[in-house]
């Protein structure tokens, strides 16, 4: 599904990737795991597209589909869902609207008529039903005074309606308390299927325990230095990341 | 309009006023503006007496005033002795089919969801009907005539309803009020009159017929509004198509006058050529629009959406004269590429227990300014007077600019007087999460500034509210890299 190679990527001139190589099949989780400043962000948001940061080198094939010259939102619409860490706020813009727009976009895109309201409002309100959304939320301002668990919870909500090829999930967990890691994972978890990879990006294994990871990769420094099972993830818990940079350096 | 014939010629020849006929057609004047023009104008207008004189009165005192210069806009003087101030009708020029338009305003029609049938008449093209709006009129026309609305262009007003327009013309916006008003009132050919009697709800909004005779206001066009006791009244102006026009100075009057328990609410939503990127050309709307709440619990609400002008120099503005009476001013003023825009309001608080609400949302862009100048006065006698202004600024790219300079002046102690203000910045981190959903860079522009804008467009009439949504839109193009 996702094959990424040799990606190198900078920011104002300073390399932050230095060569990733990951393969991501259809039906798996990977969870990216990595010390502050290896890089984990920087590798979702390029993934997304985001235009402060600049591929070097290297190749980001989605489903035989080249997206490293993309926009941001071709890139979406071929299927790219990237859930935000710090999902920002946007003042006046009602949640239905967001979310109808950037439907009916990526539904253009796959040759899908518009979905008109009311098939619109019964798709959503049965996801928002996952994500214990109260329906309230839906006459809101994106993001707008939002705590940090509804802003994750809205995250993925989105990533249900939008129905992604390729789900990336930057530190979700960061800022949950652990009913709402609860219910964000679930909805993750209803997301699995064989037609979709999700890529989970974090900084602790705490969320490995509710969204099992079928593979996880360790970067540092802008590389992948170790990849394994879901026991690396429980191995860097109980040693730290001190522990894996020492392993890189000898 | 003389017969509903003319008004499709009219749409037809940008340059034809209605209201003349055609034997003036030979005829012109020479550049240049002296007391022998006005008499001509007066004249060939077949105005009576008490006109010609109001006419010259404000023609002398404008010469002893001076172009006002503190506004913050800035533009080469204005040679007011090259204006032509009485045109006959020349023969068209225009294209003469659709094919001879520029593609982009035809772009810009589609964009706007112009219906087919109008595009033609925009776009100024001569051909005898392009739509089919004459009965429609008639039949509007016949309706208002029923209920005793008196609706039309101000010309006919001055044959028809002299006492009418003696009594109110320049009741609200006296001839010595303002340079523009002042040179406006000498010089002015046409406009709109509308008088709404006693009790009588005007059933429909009035301009719904009247949307593309807009296209071919004046130059110095002068509109007079009078909502009879418990009248109630809804017009609006403008069009959210550009327009084609030749005259560069636009400088018009609008006077509104509600007596007890009367409602006037006038909408504007303004497109005219904003000049090219680099600022040349363009229109330069220089307008004085002022309405007086005469009357107990009267109300008069102004809504304004001004996209399309080089420079635009207009405060709309409530006088409230009569106890209870309520003043509104919603406002959207957008400046992309080189525009400037200094607009606001003034409220003005005569009777006791009136009310006002300000809402002005400012859109910047490009090299845009746009200034908010608005003035709250609470007179002595206005006990209980309340106010409550909000000017929210919003900036795109950081070439353009955004000021505030509210007034207030309170002469009144039991007055409740409140400003918020408010300047934001669309982030590049908003655009990402749009187009990380699927939605362009335009889109997602457009969609945050509509929202900004949205408790302005809930005052328009809803069909004038998607359209100027949609305008929004095309007026940003290319303001995001």
């Amino acid at each position: 599904m996702l094959k990424i190679e040799n990606l190198h990527a900078t920011v104002n001139g300073r390399e932050i990737l230095k060569g990733i190589d990951l393969t991501v099949n259809a039906g798996e989780v990977h969870a990216i795991m990595g010390p502050n400043g290896s890089g984990k962000s920087t590798l979702a948001q390029v993934l997304a597209g985001r235009e402060t940061y600049t591929i070097t080198d290297g190749s980001i094939v989605l489903d035989g589909k080249d997206l490293s010259g993309m926009q941001p939102e071709d890139r979406a619409r071929e299927g790219v869902f990237l859930a935000f860490q710090y999902p920002v706020e946007i003042p006046g813009v009602g949640n239905v609207y967001f979310l109808k727009a950037a439907l009916n976009a990526i539904r253009k895109h796959r040759g899908l008529d518009d979905l008109d309201a009311i098939d619109f409002l019964a798709y959503v309100r049965e996801k928002m039903k996952i994500v214990e959304m109260d329906e309230s939320f839906l006459n809101r301002s994106v993001n707008e005074g939002f705590s940090g668990g509804e802003k994750k919870r809205n995250e993925i909500f989105q990533m249900m309606v939008l129905d992604p090829k390729l789900a990336i999930l930057d530190e979700t967990d960061s800022g949950l308390d652990i009913d709402a890691l609860k219910i964000v994972a679930n909805g993750v978890n209803a997301m699995r299927s064989p037609k979709r990879a999700i890529v989970v990006v974090t900084h602790y294994q705490r969320l490995l325990d509710y969204i099992v990871p079928d593979h996880v990769h360790v970067l540092a420094d802008g590389r992948i230095v170790r990849s394994g099972d879901r026991s690396l993830a429980l191995e860097l818990e109980k040693k730290g990341y001190s522990w894996i940079e020492e392993e890189i350096a000898r | 309009m003389k017969t509903e014939t003319h008004s499709v010629e009219d749409l037809a020849n940008r340059e034809y006023k209605y209201g003349f006929v055609s034997d003036i057609e030979s005829e012109s004047v020479p550049p240049g503006l002296d007391e022998n023009v006005i008499r001509l104008i007066s004249k060939k207008k077949n105005e009576p007496e008490f006109l010609l004189n109001w006419r010259l009165k404000a023609y002398r005192h404008w010469l002893t005033m001076k172009e006002p210069a503190w506004a913050n806009v800035h533009y080469p003087p204005v040679d007011y002795q090259s204006i032509i101030y009485y045109s006959a009708p020349k023969t068209h020029a225009g294209p003469t089919s659709l094919a001879d338009v520029d593609p982009e305003l035809l772009k810009t029609y589609e964009k706007l969801g112009i219906p087919l049938s109008e595009r033609a008449a925009l776009a100024g093209i001569a051909v005898d009907a392009v739509f089919d709006s004459v009965s429609v009129a008639t039949t509007f026309k016949d309706k208002l005539k029923s209920l005793g609305i008196i609706f039309g262009s101000f010309s006919e007003a001055v044959q028809e309803h002299p006492e009418l327009v003696e009594k109110y013309l320049g009741s609200v916006v006296p001839t010595t009020d303002n340079f523009f008003a002042a040179l406006n009132s000498a010089v002015f050919t046409d406009g709109s009159f509308c008088y709404v009697p006693k009790g009588v709800r005007c059933p429909m909004e009035l301009s719904t017929y009247f949307r593309i005779n807009a296209a071919k206001t004046g130059q110095f066009e002068r509109t007079l509004i009078i909502a009879d006791a418990g009248a109630h009244v809804s017009y609006l102006e403008g069009c959210t198509a550009p327009m084609r026009d030749e005259n560069q100075l636009h400088a018009a009057v609008v006077e509104l006058i509600a007596h007890d328990d009367a409602t006037i609410k006038y909408s504007t939503v303004q497109n005219w050529y904003p000049g090219d990127k680099n600022g040349k050309g363009g229109i330069y709307n220089f307008v004085t629009k002022r309405g007086k709440c005469a009357g107990f619990r009267s109300k008069i609400s102004w809504t304004q959406v001004e996209t399309g002008s080089s420079i635009t120099w207009k405060y709309p503005s409530c006088i409230l004269q009569g106890d209870e009476s309520v003043g509104e001013f919603y406002s959207v003023a957008l400046t992309n590429n080189r525009q400037q825009a200094d607009t606001g309001t003034k409220m003005i608080h005569i009777g006791k227990n009136t009310r006002s609400t300000i809402v002005s949302k400012g859109i910047s862009a490009g090299h845009g300014q746009n200034t908010y100048r608005g003035a709250v006065k609470v007179l002595k006698g206005a006990t209980g007077a309340r106010n409550y202004s909000q000017c929210d600024s919003m900036l795109l790219g950081d070439t353009c600019g955004a000021h505030t300079f509210p007034y207030i002046d309170v002469a009144n102690n039991t007055a409740t007087v409140e400003h918020e203000a408010s300047t934001s910045k669309i982030g590049e981190d908003q655009i990402f999460y749009f187009q990380q959903r699927g939605i362009s860079k335009e889109d997602a522009v457009n969609m945050i500034v509509n929202g900004f804008c949205k408790e302005v467009f809930r005052e328009l009439p809803m069909e004038f509210a998607v359209e100027a949504q949609k305008l929004l839109g095309v007026s940003l193009e290319g303001s995001v890299g």
